[in-house]
């Protein structure tokens, strides 16, 4: 099951022109950009690790996309994504966020039921993949 | 070559491109003539950057026709003593660069040793990244370079930096342009102990130190700049300063002549502020006299 989180998540994988020109976008908004990587694909896992320092005061997408590059070289069989962060006030936050690199075999999630009192049923998904140990996972 | 290909690169024998009007269209002709008015002097560094537009433009006519040369490598390095306008010409270079499409950005990212040389084992890599990855699209303008290296000391972590920037140098020459600039001497034999960075820097150039009257030509504009003007007894102690500057120590060409410039502008505000009973005309206020320049330790 293939995985839909952050901006594009429909849309076919972005190329690597494509993604240069998402980030050249947001440096030119004042975003700065940040890589990140996890093997926990749970929608509510917010923090993922992070690849190096986010990168302040760019003024082209070269430097940022030579390190998507390495961080997929690194971790070819993991979640990569590229955060852009609004320092702007009121906004301090994420404005974009897009995953760069997906493992080949997604298996998706499990339902879980869980009774409550009553007759109430208490609903959570959890990942197949998170079966296995951190670092395990996806090889 | 396939028969197609060759089919196609003789059909485009008869193309003519007009070098004028692509360098109107680069507009670098004003960076060009701006060069020309602003700096005074350096003719050899003028003349270089007019060779190096030239033959950016003529590489882009040839691309035009289809012609494939490989981009030419644009790294430099300024070589001059202190305050010949090293860092003002790479900034010129900048622009003329993103004139000409070489560099996406244009912009000048000036460093020193500080900026990309870490204080522990595993701070320098990082560290020599950010500020490549932040100059990248413009120009990595790197000042007193020789520091990077300090043969005296074999664990400096200057050489890490150094191979850094030339694996980059090498292998990202689309996305950055990096200028070393430095005193001649020590720039040489920074070199001579670097022959790999010698040998991916295609340019050259000696910024020559400025004549007397350059200086004082420097002089004037930075008044005009400043909105202020010579008495005619100012004038001359300004013509008998600079050779007697020239000979002291620490001199640093026109830096020198702007830090004389900015101590008698703090002599003449002393002077119209002890005659405070008498109002300033807007003349006074301008005018930097004699004695603001000859009460100079220069003079004793």
């Amino acid at each position: 099951m293939r995985i839909t989180q952050g901006t594009f998540s429909f849309l076919p994988d972005l190329t690597d022109a494509e993604i240069k020109a998402q980030i050249q976008y947001a440096l030119e908004q004042g975003w700065a950009i940040s890589v990140e990587y996890t093997d926990d694909p749970h929608p509510r896992n917010y923090f993922w690790e992070m690849w190096g320092n986010p990168m302040f005061d760019l003024k082209d997408a070269a430097g940022a996309m030579s390190e998507v590059t390495t961080a997929r070289k690194a971790h070819p069989n993991l979640y990569v994504r590229v955060n852009a962060f609004d320092a702007t006030r009121g906004f301090e936050t994420t404005r974009l966020s897009f995953i760069v690199n997906r493992p080949k075999d997604e298996p998706g999630y499990r339902l879980t039921r869980q009774e409550g009192e009553g007759r109430n049923i208490r609903y959570t998904i959890e990942s197949y993949a998170t079966n296995a140990p951190e670092g395990r996972r996806y090889q | 070559m396939s028969d197609a290909t060759f089919a196609a690169a003789a059909d485009r024998s008869g193309e003519t491109v007009n070098l004028s009007t692509l360098l109107t269209d680069s507009q670098v002709n004003e960076v060009l003539d701006e060069l020309d008015r602003e700096l005074i002097g350096l003719r050899p560094v003028k003349a270089r950057v007019r060779d190096i537009a030239a033959l950016l433009l003529v590489e882009r006519a040839r691309k035009q026709v289809g012609l494939v040369g490989g981009s030419p490598s644009l790294h430099m390095s300024f070589t001059g003593n202190p305050g010949t306008g090293k860092t003002t010409v790479a900034q010129r270079m900048a622009q003329i660069l993103h004139r000409l499409g070489y560099v996406r950005k244009g912009h000048l990212v000036a460093v020193t040793r500080d900026d990309l040389v870490g204080q522990y084992i595993g701070h320098t890599a990082p560290k020599t990244k950010e500020i490549l990855k932040k100059a990248m699209g413009g120009v990595l303008f790197i000042d007193e370079a020789y520091y990077l290296y300090r043969p005296e000391n074999e664990r400096d972590y200057g050489q890490e930096a150094i191979e850094i920037l030339l694996q980059v140098m090498e292998n990202q020459r689309d996305d950055l342009v990096v200028i070393l600039a430095g005193y001649a001497d020590r720039m040489n034999t920074f070199f001579m102990s670097n022959p790999g960075l010698s040998s991916r820097i295609a340019h050259h150039i000696d910024f020559p130190d400025f004549a007397p009257e350059e200086l004082e030509h420097i002089a004037q504009t930075m008044l005009e700049q400043m909105q202020y003007r010579l008495s005619e007894s100012a004038m001359l102690a300004l013509r008998e300063y600079i050779p007697l500057r020239m000979t002291q120590p620490h001199f640093a060409n026109a830096r020198s002549i702007r830090n004389a410039l900015d101590r008698a502008r703090l002599r003449q505000a002393n002077r119209l502020f002890a005659q405070k009973n008498k109002d300033v005309t807007r003349e006074d206020l301008m005018t930097i006299e004699g004695d603001d320049l000859r009460a100079s330790r220069v003079f004793a």
